[in-house]
Protein backbone atom coordinates (compact mmCIF):
# COMPACT_ATOMS: atom_id res chain seq x y z
CA UNK A 1 0.00 0.00 0.00
CA UNK A 2 1.43 3.25 -0.60
CA UNK A 3 1.75 5.75 2.56
CA UNK A 4 -0.62 7.93 2.50
CA UNK A 5 0.76 10.52 -0.57
CA UNK A 6 3.06 11.01 1.99
CA UNK A 7 6.64 11.84 1.09
CA UNK A 8 9.74 9.08 2.07
CA UNK A 9 12.65 10.06 4.06
CA UNK A 10 14.66 7.08 3.65
CA UNK A 11 15.78 4.57 1.34
CA UNK A 12 13.69 1.29 0.95
CA UNK A 13 15.83 -1.98 2.28
CA UNK A 14 14.88 -5.03 0.03
CA UNK A 15 14.93 -6.01 -3.76
CA UNK A 16 14.94 -3.54 -6.01
CA UNK A 17 12.71 -4.38 -8.61
CA UNK A 18 12.99 -1.08 -10.89
CA UNK A 19 15.37 0.84 -11.53
CA UNK A 20 15.12 4.51 -12.86
CA UNK A 21 15.79 3.29 -16.24
CA UNK A 22 13.52 0.57 -16.18
CA UNK A 23 11.04 2.90 -14.75
CA UNK A 24 11.34 4.92 -17.98
CA UNK A 25 11.03 2.77 -20.19
CA UNK A 26 8.07 1.21 -18.71
CA UNK A 27 6.25 4.73 -18.38
CA UNK A 28 7.44 5.54 -22.21
CA UNK A 29 5.70 1.92 -23.47
CA UNK A 30 2.54 3.23 -21.59
CA UNK A 31 2.91 6.36 -23.28
CA UNK A 32 3.15 4.39 -26.76
CA UNK A 33 -0.01 2.64 -25.32
CA UNK A 34 -2.03 6.19 -25.12
CA UNK A 35 -1.75 7.28 -28.01
CA UNK A 36 -2.07 3.92 -29.88
CA UNK A 37 -5.16 3.43 -27.92
CA UNK A 38 -6.19 7.27 -28.13
CA UNK A 39 -7.92 8.18 -31.61
CA UNK A 40 -8.78 12.06 -30.30
CA UNK A 41 -5.62 12.31 -28.35
CA UNK A 42 -6.82 16.31 -27.98
CA UNK A 43 -9.58 14.92 -25.74
CA UNK A 44 -7.49 13.01 -23.15
CA UNK A 45 -6.38 14.14 -19.53
CA UNK A 46 -3.81 12.51 -18.10
CA UNK A 47 -5.36 12.74 -13.94
CA UNK A 48 -2.53 11.98 -11.45
CA UNK A 49 -3.48 10.81 -7.76
CA UNK A 50 -1.25 13.08 -5.15
CA UNK A 51 1.52 12.30 -5.03
CA UNK A 52 3.09 10.28 -7.10
CA UNK A 53 0.31 9.68 -9.95
CA UNK A 54 0.67 12.74 -10.48
CA UNK A 55 4.26 13.45 -11.15
CA UNK A 56 3.89 9.88 -13.31
CA UNK A 57 1.56 11.90 -15.11
CA UNK A 58 4.01 15.11 -15.85
CA UNK A 59 5.95 12.18 -16.85
CA UNK A 60 3.80 10.71 -19.46
CA UNK A 61 2.70 13.98 -21.21
CA UNK A 62 6.80 14.69 -21.48
CA UNK A 63 6.85 11.12 -23.39
CA UNK A 64 3.86 11.83 -25.66
CA UNK A 65 4.78 15.46 -26.57
CA UNK A 66 8.18 13.80 -27.54
CA UNK A 67 6.48 10.79 -29.39
CA UNK A 68 3.02 11.70 -30.36
CA UNK A 69 3.88 15.67 -31.05
CA UNK A 70 0.69 16.81 -29.17
CA UNK A 71 0.78 18.64 -25.88
CA UNK A 72 -1.59 16.53 -23.91
CA UNK A 73 -3.68 18.32 -20.37
CA UNK A 74 -2.59 16.71 -17.09
CA UNK A 75 -4.59 17.71 -13.65
CA UNK A 76 -4.68 16.69 -10.07
CA UNK A 77 -7.62 14.04 -8.69
CA UNK A 78 -7.64 13.83 -4.87
CA UNK A 79 -9.08 10.80 -3.81
CA UNK A 80 -8.80 11.10 0.01
CA UNK A 81 -12.14 12.96 0.39
CA UNK A 82 -13.47 10.09 -0.81
CA UNK A 83 -12.11 7.12 0.91
CA UNK A 84 -14.84 4.66 2.16
CA UNK A 85 -12.45 3.83 5.28
CA UNK A 86 -12.74 7.25 7.18
CA UNK A 87 -12.46 6.99 11.03
CA UNK A 88 -11.02 2.86 10.70
CA UNK A 89 -7.52 4.37 9.78
CA UNK A 90 -4.52 4.92 12.16
CA UNK A 91 -3.49 7.68 10.13
CA UNK A 92 -6.32 10.27 8.72
CA UNK A 93 -5.08 10.69 4.79
CA UNK A 94 -3.85 14.10 4.02
CA UNK A 95 -6.23 15.82 1.42
CA UNK A 96 -5.38 17.78 -2.11
CA UNK A 97 -6.72 20.24 -3.86
CA UNK A 98 -8.51 18.13 -6.96
CA UNK A 99 -7.57 20.43 -9.94
CA UNK A 100 -9.14 19.15 -13.91
CA UNK A 101 -9.24 20.99 -16.86
CA UNK A 102 -13.64 21.61 -17.02
CA UNK A 103 -15.91 20.58 -18.33
CA UNK A 104 -15.03 16.95 -18.36
CA UNK A 105 -17.94 15.91 -20.65
CA UNK A 106 -16.64 14.53 -24.24
CA UNK A 107 -13.41 14.10 -22.54
CA UNK A 108 -11.51 10.96 -21.60
CA UNK A 109 -9.96 11.19 -18.22
CA UNK A 110 -6.92 8.39 -17.22
CA UNK A 111 -6.56 7.89 -13.87
CA UNK A 112 -2.16 7.90 -13.39
CA UNK A 113 -1.81 5.75 -10.13
CA UNK A 114 1.82 4.64 -8.94
CA UNK A 115 0.78 1.49 -7.23
CA UNK A 116 -2.15 -0.28 -8.31
CA UNK A 117 -3.46 -2.78 -4.92
CA UNK A 118 -6.56 -3.32 -3.62
CA UNK A 119 -8.70 -1.20 -6.26
CA UNK A 120 -10.05 0.95 -3.67
CA UNK A 121 -7.83 4.03 -4.48
CA UNK A 122 -8.79 3.83 -7.84
CA UNK A 123 -12.62 3.47 -6.93
CA UNK A 124 -12.69 6.59 -5.02
CA UNK A 125 -10.81 8.26 -7.97
CA UNK A 126 -13.91 7.42 -10.19
CA UNK A 127 -15.88 8.98 -7.45
CA UNK A 128 -14.13 11.49 -7.77
CA UNK A 129 -13.92 12.84 -11.13
CA UNK A 130 -17.91 11.88 -10.92
CA UNK A 131 -18.49 14.98 -8.63
CA UNK A 132 -16.69 17.09 -11.77
CA UNK A 133 -18.76 15.90 -14.38
CA UNK A 134 -19.24 12.75 -16.60
CA UNK A 135 -16.19 12.26 -18.98
CA UNK A 136 -16.89 10.25 -22.23
CA UNK A 137 -14.76 7.58 -20.85
CA UNK A 138 -13.00 6.86 -17.76
CA UNK A 139 -9.27 4.70 -18.15
CA UNK A 140 -6.70 3.57 -15.75
CA UNK A 141 -3.07 3.66 -15.83
CA UNK A 142 -0.74 2.46 -13.12
CA UNK A 143 3.30 1.89 -13.04
CA UNK A 144 3.13 -1.39 -10.93
CA UNK A 145 0.12 -3.64 -10.67
CA UNK A 146 0.86 -5.88 -7.58
CA UNK A 147 -2.72 -7.82 -7.79
CA UNK A 148 -4.84 -8.70 -4.83
CA UNK A 149 -7.61 -6.57 -5.96
CA UNK A 150 -10.82 -6.25 -3.48
CA UNK A 151 -13.01 -4.71 -6.17
CA UNK A 152 -14.11 -5.37 -9.94
CA UNK A 153 -11.14 -3.17 -11.34
CA UNK A 154 -8.79 -3.61 -14.10
CA UNK A 155 -5.77 -1.09 -15.47
CA UNK A 156 -5.90 -0.31 -18.94
CA UNK A 157 -2.52 0.57 -18.67
CA UNK A 158 0.23 -1.50 -16.65
CA UNK A 159 4.06 -0.14 -16.23
CA UNK A 160 4.83 -3.93 -14.81
CA UNK A 161 2.94 -6.67 -13.56
CA UNK A 162 4.44 -7.54 -9.93
CA UNK A 163 3.01 -10.83 -8.10
CA UNK A 164 3.18 -10.19 -4.72
CA UNK A 165 2.34 -11.57 -1.39
CA UNK A 166 0.33 -9.27 0.91
CA UNK A 167 2.37 -8.58 3.64
CA UNK A 168 5.35 -7.32 0.99
CA UNK A 169 4.91 -3.79 0.18
CA UNK A 170 5.96 -2.20 -2.50
CA UNK A 171 7.72 1.23 -2.24
CA UNK A 172 8.96 3.74 -4.83
CA UNK A 173 11.01 6.50 -5.04
CA UNK A 174 10.63 9.24 -7.58
CA UNK A 175 13.16 11.99 -8.12
CA UNK A 176 11.01 15.33 -8.16
CA UNK A 177 9.24 14.08 -5.14
CA UNK A 178 11.22 12.21 -3.06
CA UNK A 179 14.59 14.08 -3.40
CA UNK A 180 15.92 10.52 -3.62
CA UNK A 181 17.01 8.43 -7.09
CA UNK A 182 14.19 6.75 -9.26
CA UNK A 183 13.34 3.25 -8.27
CA UNK A 184 10.38 0.37 -6.94
CA UNK A 185 11.34 -1.58 -4.15
CA UNK A 186 9.65 -4.94 -3.07
CA UNK A 187 10.45 -4.80 0.98
CA UNK A 188 8.89 -7.84 3.23
CA UNK A 189 7.57 -7.23 6.01
CA UNK B 1 2.46 16.11 9.46
CA UNK B 2 -0.21 13.37 11.42
CA UNK B 3 -3.08 14.84 12.84
CA UNK B 4 -4.29 13.57 16.54
CA UNK B 5 -6.30 15.81 17.98
CA UNK B 6 -10.38 14.83 18.25
CA UNK B 7 -11.05 18.15 19.35
CA UNK B 8 -10.55 21.77 18.59
CA UNK B 9 -11.01 24.05 21.88
CA UNK B 10 -8.64 27.08 21.14
CA UNK B 11 -6.05 27.87 19.00
CA UNK B 12 -3.65 28.15 21.96
CA UNK B 13 -2.77 24.79 22.80
CA UNK B 14 -2.25 24.60 18.81
CA UNK B 15 1.20 24.42 17.35
CA UNK B 16 2.29 26.53 14.17
CA UNK B 17 2.53 23.17 12.42
CA UNK B 18 -0.84 22.29 13.56
CA UNK B 19 -2.43 25.41 12.28
CA UNK B 20 -0.54 25.27 9.34
CA UNK B 21 -2.02 21.86 8.93
CA UNK B 22 -5.33 22.97 9.00
CA UNK B 23 -5.09 25.72 6.18
CA UNK B 24 -3.22 23.26 4.18
CA UNK B 25 -6.01 21.00 4.40
CA UNK B 26 -8.76 23.84 3.88
CA UNK B 27 -7.35 24.44 0.61
CA UNK B 28 -8.10 20.55 -0.73
CA UNK B 29 -11.70 21.75 0.84
CA UNK B 30 -12.44 25.25 -0.82
CA UNK B 31 -11.97 23.37 -4.13
CA UNK B 32 -14.86 20.99 -3.50
CA UNK B 33 -17.04 24.44 -3.64
CA UNK B 34 -15.79 25.16 -6.78
CA UNK B 35 -17.01 21.41 -8.56
CA UNK B 36 -20.38 20.60 -10.24
CA UNK B 37 -21.64 18.32 -6.97
CA UNK B 38 -19.94 20.15 -3.97
CA UNK B 39 -20.32 17.19 -1.58
CA UNK B 40 -17.65 14.74 -1.03
CA UNK B 41 -18.39 11.16 1.52
CA UNK B 42 -15.37 12.08 3.73
CA UNK B 43 -17.68 12.11 6.76
CA UNK B 44 -20.57 9.82 5.72
CA UNK B 45 -22.23 7.84 8.33
CA UNK B 46 -21.39 10.12 11.23
CA UNK B 47 -23.84 12.35 12.67
CA UNK B 48 -22.91 15.88 13.86
CA UNK B 49 -24.94 17.71 16.76
CA UNK B 50 -24.66 21.67 16.25
CA UNK B 51 -25.49 22.57 19.72
CA UNK B 52 -25.59 26.41 20.34
CA UNK B 53 -26.76 27.50 23.80
CA UNK B 54 -25.93 31.18 22.66
CA UNK B 55 -27.50 32.31 19.42
CA UNK B 56 -25.77 32.46 15.84
CA UNK B 57 -26.65 32.40 12.98
CA UNK B 58 -24.01 32.55 10.81
CA UNK B 59 -21.48 30.30 12.23
CA UNK B 60 -24.57 27.45 13.08
CA UNK B 61 -25.16 28.31 9.23
CA UNK B 62 -21.72 27.21 8.11
CA UNK B 63 -20.78 24.67 10.45
CA UNK B 64 -24.07 22.94 8.95
CA UNK B 65 -23.38 23.56 5.37
CA UNK B 66 -19.43 22.18 5.83
CA UNK B 67 -20.67 19.26 7.88
CA UNK B 68 -23.35 18.27 4.48
CA UNK B 69 -20.75 18.40 2.02
CA UNK B 70 -18.64 16.35 3.93
CA UNK B 71 -21.81 13.87 3.73
CA UNK B 72 -22.35 14.05 7.71
CA UNK B 73 -26.14 13.54 9.33
CA UNK B 74 -26.62 16.89 11.15
CA UNK B 75 -29.19 18.02 14.21
CA UNK B 76 -29.49 21.35 15.17
CA UNK B 77 -30.36 21.93 18.61
CA UNK B 78 -30.62 25.46 20.05
CA UNK B 79 -31.68 27.45 23.48
CA UNK B 80 -34.84 27.55 23.14
CA UNK B 81 -35.56 23.56 21.82
CA UNK B 82 -32.74 22.48 24.84
CA UNK B 83 -33.64 21.16 27.64
CA UNK B 84 -31.36 23.16 29.39
CA UNK B 85 -34.48 25.52 29.81
CA UNK B 86 -36.26 23.03 31.87
CA UNK B 87 -32.73 22.71 34.14
CA UNK B 88 -31.14 19.64 32.97
CA UNK B 89 -27.43 20.51 33.27
CA UNK B 90 -24.64 21.21 30.21
CA UNK B 91 -23.27 17.40 31.12
CA UNK B 92 -26.65 15.61 31.36
CA UNK B 93 -27.78 17.17 28.12
CA UNK B 94 -24.50 16.42 26.43
CA UNK B 95 -24.42 12.90 27.85
CA UNK B 96 -28.00 12.40 25.82
CA UNK B 97 -26.54 14.25 22.73
CA UNK B 98 -23.75 11.01 22.93
CA UNK B 99 -26.54 8.32 23.66
CA UNK B 100 -28.05 9.42 20.06
CA UNK B 101 -23.80 8.07 18.82
CA UNK B 102 -23.25 11.76 17.94
CA UNK B 103 -19.70 11.65 16.39
CA UNK B 104 -19.28 15.29 16.13
CA UNK B 105 -20.51 17.59 18.45
CA UNK B 106 -19.99 21.61 17.42
CA UNK B 107 -21.00 23.94 20.89
CA UNK B 108 -21.51 27.25 21.21
CA UNK B 109 -21.62 28.41 24.99
CA UNK B 110 -21.73 31.39 26.73
CA UNK B 111 -19.30 30.38 29.42
CA UNK B 112 -15.51 30.37 28.68
CA UNK B 113 -14.26 26.59 29.34
CA UNK B 114 -17.91 24.54 28.26
CA UNK B 115 -16.11 22.64 25.46
CA UNK B 116 -13.07 22.03 27.84
CA UNK B 117 -15.72 20.54 29.92
CA UNK B 118 -17.50 18.55 27.18
CA UNK B 119 -14.05 17.61 25.56
CA UNK B 120 -12.90 15.79 28.51
CA UNK B 121 -16.14 14.02 29.68
CA UNK B 122 -17.04 12.92 26.18
CA UNK B 123 -15.66 10.23 23.17
CA UNK B 124 -17.46 12.24 20.93
CA UNK B 125 -15.07 15.04 18.71
CA UNK B 126 -16.24 18.64 20.72
CA UNK B 127 -15.48 21.40 18.30
CA UNK B 128 -15.75 25.09 19.79
CA UNK B 129 -18.03 27.02 17.76
CA UNK B 130 -17.20 30.26 20.65
CA UNK B 131 -17.21 30.28 24.34
CA UNK B 132 -17.98 33.27 26.29
CA UNK B 133 -15.00 35.50 25.84
CA UNK B 134 -12.38 32.90 25.76
CA UNK B 135 -11.81 31.36 21.83
CA UNK B 136 -14.12 30.90 18.40
CA UNK B 137 -11.01 28.99 16.77
CA UNK B 138 -12.71 28.23 13.82
CA UNK B 139 -13.32 32.44 13.11
CA UNK B 140 -9.28 32.50 14.32
CA UNK B 141 -8.65 30.34 11.40
CA UNK B 142 -10.65 31.77 8.90
CA UNK B 143 -9.47 35.10 9.12
CA UNK B 144 -5.77 33.47 9.31
CA UNK B 145 -6.78 31.82 6.26
CA UNK B 146 -7.41 34.54 4.10
CA UNK B 147 -5.20 36.41 4.99
CA UNK B 148 -2.68 34.12 4.03
CA UNK B 149 -4.70 33.51 1.11
CA UNK B 150 -4.81 37.30 0.17
CA UNK B 151 -0.88 37.89 1.08
CA UNK B 152 0.69 34.93 0.56
CA UNK B 153 2.19 34.41 4.07
CA UNK B 154 1.29 35.80 7.67
CA UNK B 155 4.72 35.65 9.06
CA UNK B 156 5.59 39.85 9.82
CA UNK B 157 2.61 41.08 8.87
CA UNK B 158 1.77 43.86 11.20
CA UNK B 159 -2.02 42.99 11.51
CA UNK B 160 -4.08 45.69 13.75
CA UNK B 161 -7.71 44.12 15.87
CA UNK B 162 -10.28 47.33 16.58
CA UNK B 163 -12.83 47.33 18.59
CA UNK B 164 -13.71 45.59 21.60
CA UNK B 165 -10.78 43.36 22.59
CA UNK B 166 -12.14 42.82 26.41
CA UNK B 167 -15.31 40.84 25.14
CA UNK B 168 -14.20 39.30 22.21
CA UNK B 169 -13.29 35.87 21.34
CA UNK B 170 -12.67 36.25 18.22
CA UNK B 171 -9.68 38.48 19.01
CA UNK B 172 -8.08 36.37 21.53
CA UNK B 173 -8.26 33.40 19.11
CA UNK B 174 -7.05 35.53 16.03
CA UNK B 175 -3.76 36.80 18.67
CA UNK B 176 -2.96 33.62 19.65
CA UNK B 177 -2.67 32.18 16.07
CA UNK B 178 -1.36 35.48 14.33
CA UNK B 179 1.54 35.05 16.73
CA UNK B 180 2.08 31.49 16.66
CA UNK B 181 2.54 32.44 12.48
CA UNK B 182 5.07 35.06 13.12
CA UNK B 183 2.59 38.54 12.69
CA UNK B 184 3.06 41.33 14.80
CA UNK B 185 -0.43 42.10 16.34
CA UNK B 186 -1.42 45.45 17.23
CA UNK B 187 -4.91 45.66 19.15
CA UNK B 188 -6.64 49.21 19.05
CA UNK B 189 -9.67 50.61 21.21
CA UNK B 190 -10.31 52.79 24.36
CA UNK B 191 -8.39 51.77 27.40
CA UNK B 192 -11.45 50.28 28.63
CA UNK B 193 -12.02 47.37 26.20
CA UNK B 194 -8.34 47.15 25.23
CA UNK B 195 -6.46 47.18 28.85
CA UNK B 196 -2.63 47.18 28.97
CA UNK B 197 -3.28 43.65 30.51
CA UNK B 198 -3.23 42.29 27.03
CA UNK B 199 0.41 43.12 26.45
CA UNK B 200 1.16 40.14 28.08
CA UNK B 201 0.26 38.28 25.03
CA UNK B 202 3.19 39.21 22.87
CA UNK B 203 0.74 42.12 21.55
CA UNK B 204 1.12 45.74 21.16
CA UNK B 205 -1.50 48.05 22.50
CA UNK B 206 -2.72 51.71 21.35
CA UNK B 207 -5.39 54.04 21.80
CA UNK B 208 -4.95 56.01 18.71
CA UNK B 209 -6.14 54.27 15.65
CA UNK B 210 -4.74 57.24 13.54
CA UNK B 211 -1.45 56.10 14.08
CA UNK B 212 -2.02 52.48 13.48
CA UNK B 213 -3.83 52.59 10.55
CA UNK B 214 -0.57 53.76 8.48
CA UNK B 215 1.65 50.73 9.16
CA UNK B 216 -1.49 48.05 9.10
CA UNK B 217 -1.17 45.26 6.28
CA UNK B 218 -4.18 43.73 7.71
CA UNK B 219 -6.90 45.53 10.17
CA UNK B 220 -9.97 43.58 11.65
CA UNK B 221 -12.60 45.22 12.62
CA UNK B 222 -14.80 43.79 15.19
CA UNK B 223 -18.25 44.32 15.97
CA UNK B 224 -19.43 46.73 18.85
CA UNK B 225 -21.39 44.61 20.56
CA UNK B 226 -24.83 47.39 21.59
CA UNK B 227 -26.81 44.80 23.22
CA UNK B 228 -24.31 43.30 25.29
CA UNK B 229 -22.68 46.82 26.26
CA UNK B 230 -22.16 47.26 29.47
CA UNK B 231 -22.94 52.08 29.44
CA UNK B 232 -19.26 51.99 31.81
CA UNK B 233 -16.88 51.35 29.37
CA UNK B 234 -17.45 54.06 26.52
CA UNK B 235 -19.98 56.85 26.67
CA UNK B 236 -21.86 55.96 23.38
CA UNK B 237 -22.34 54.81 19.83
CA UNK B 238 -21.50 58.29 18.00
CA UNK B 239 -17.95 58.90 20.32
CA UNK B 240 -16.53 55.23 19.76
CA UNK B 241 -17.13 55.87 15.47
CA UNK B 242 -15.60 59.14 16.05
CA UNK B 243 -12.55 58.03 17.76
CA UNK B 244 -12.12 54.50 17.06
CA UNK B 245 -14.41 53.78 13.62
CA UNK B 246 -13.09 53.06 9.98
CA UNK B 247 -14.88 55.73 8.66
CA UNK B 248 -14.16 56.85 4.83
CA UNK B 249 -11.86 59.71 5.93
CA UNK B 250 -9.70 57.27 8.22
CA UNK B 251 -9.34 54.73 5.19
CA UNK B 252 -7.36 57.16 3.55
CA UNK B 253 -4.74 57.04 5.71
CA UNK B 254 -4.53 52.75 5.17
CA UNK B 255 -1.71 51.59 2.30
CA UNK B 256 -3.22 50.90 -1.08
CA UNK B 257 -2.84 46.92 -0.14
CA UNK B 258 -3.93 46.74 3.67
CA UNK B 259 -6.61 44.29 3.76
CA UNK B 260 -9.80 45.58 5.80
CA UNK B 261 -11.88 42.23 7.77
CA UNK B 262 -14.60 41.88 9.82
CA UNK B 263 -16.30 38.55 11.16
CA UNK B 264 -19.35 40.01 11.03
CA UNK B 265 -22.41 40.68 11.39
CA UNK B 266 -21.45 44.34 10.87
CA UNK B 267 -22.97 47.50 11.91
CA UNK B 268 -22.55 49.56 8.79
CA UNK B 269 -21.79 53.49 10.48
CA UNK B 270 -20.66 52.11 13.60
CA UNK B 271 -17.26 50.40 13.41
CA UNK B 272 -17.02 51.08 9.36
CA UNK B 273 -18.72 52.86 7.10
CA UNK B 274 -20.68 51.70 4.08
CA UNK B 275 -18.14 52.29 1.61
CA UNK B 276 -15.17 50.68 3.29
CA UNK B 277 -16.80 47.98 4.21
CA UNK B 278 -18.40 47.54 0.21
CA UNK B 279 -14.57 49.10 -0.86
CA UNK B 280 -11.80 47.07 -3.18
CA UNK B 281 -9.90 46.46 0.28
CA UNK B 282 -12.26 44.43 2.13
CA UNK B 283 -12.33 41.12 2.07
CA UNK B 284 -15.68 40.69 4.49
CA UNK B 285 -17.43 38.05 1.83
CA UNK B 286 -14.19 36.16 1.20
CA UNK B 287 -13.63 35.78 4.76
CA UNK B 288 -17.22 33.75 4.66
CA UNK B 289 -16.32 31.69 1.86
CA UNK B 290 -13.23 30.60 3.35
CA UNK B 291 -15.13 29.65 7.09
CA UNK B 292 -16.77 27.04 5.09
CA UNK B 293 -13.58 25.64 3.81
CA UNK B 294 -11.87 25.83 7.32
CA UNK B 295 -14.76 24.56 8.99
CA UNK B 296 -14.68 21.47 6.63
CA UNK B 297 -11.15 21.14 7.01
CA UNK B 298 -11.47 20.51 11.16
CA UNK B 299 -14.83 18.80 11.05
CA UNK B 300 -12.54 16.00 8.76
CA UNK B 301 -9.82 16.18 10.91
CA UNK B 302 -11.14 16.16 14.35
CA UNK B 303 -14.38 14.15 12.93
CA UNK B 304 -12.04 11.45 11.03
CA UNK B 305 -9.42 10.27 12.53
CA UNK B 306 -10.05 6.73 14.46
CA UNK B 307 -10.50 6.91 18.27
Amino acid sequence: MQMNGKKHSSSPTGNQILDAEAIRRALRRIAHEIIEQNADLKSVVLAGIPLRGVEIARRLAEFIREVGKIDIETGTIDVAMHRDDVGTRAELPMVHASKLPLPLEQRTVIIIDDVLFTGRTARAALDAISSFGRPARIQLAALIDRGHRELPIRADYVGKNLPTATREQIQVRLQNIDEEPDGVWLVKE
Amino acid sequence: MNWKRKDLLGLRELSADEINFILETADAFKQVGTREIKKVPALRGKTLINFFVEPSTRTRTSFELAAQRLSADIVNISVSSSSLTKGETLKDTARNLEALHADILVLRHSSAGAPQFLAKRLKSSVINAGDGAHEHPTQGLLDIYTIREKRGKIDNLNVAIVGDILFSRVARSNIFGLIKLGAKVTLVGPSTLVPREFEKLGVTVSHKIDNVLPEADVVNLLRIQHERQRKEYFPGIGEYTTLFGLTKERAKLLKPDCLVMHPGPINRGVEIDSEVADGIQSVILAQVTNGLAVRMAVLYLCGGIST
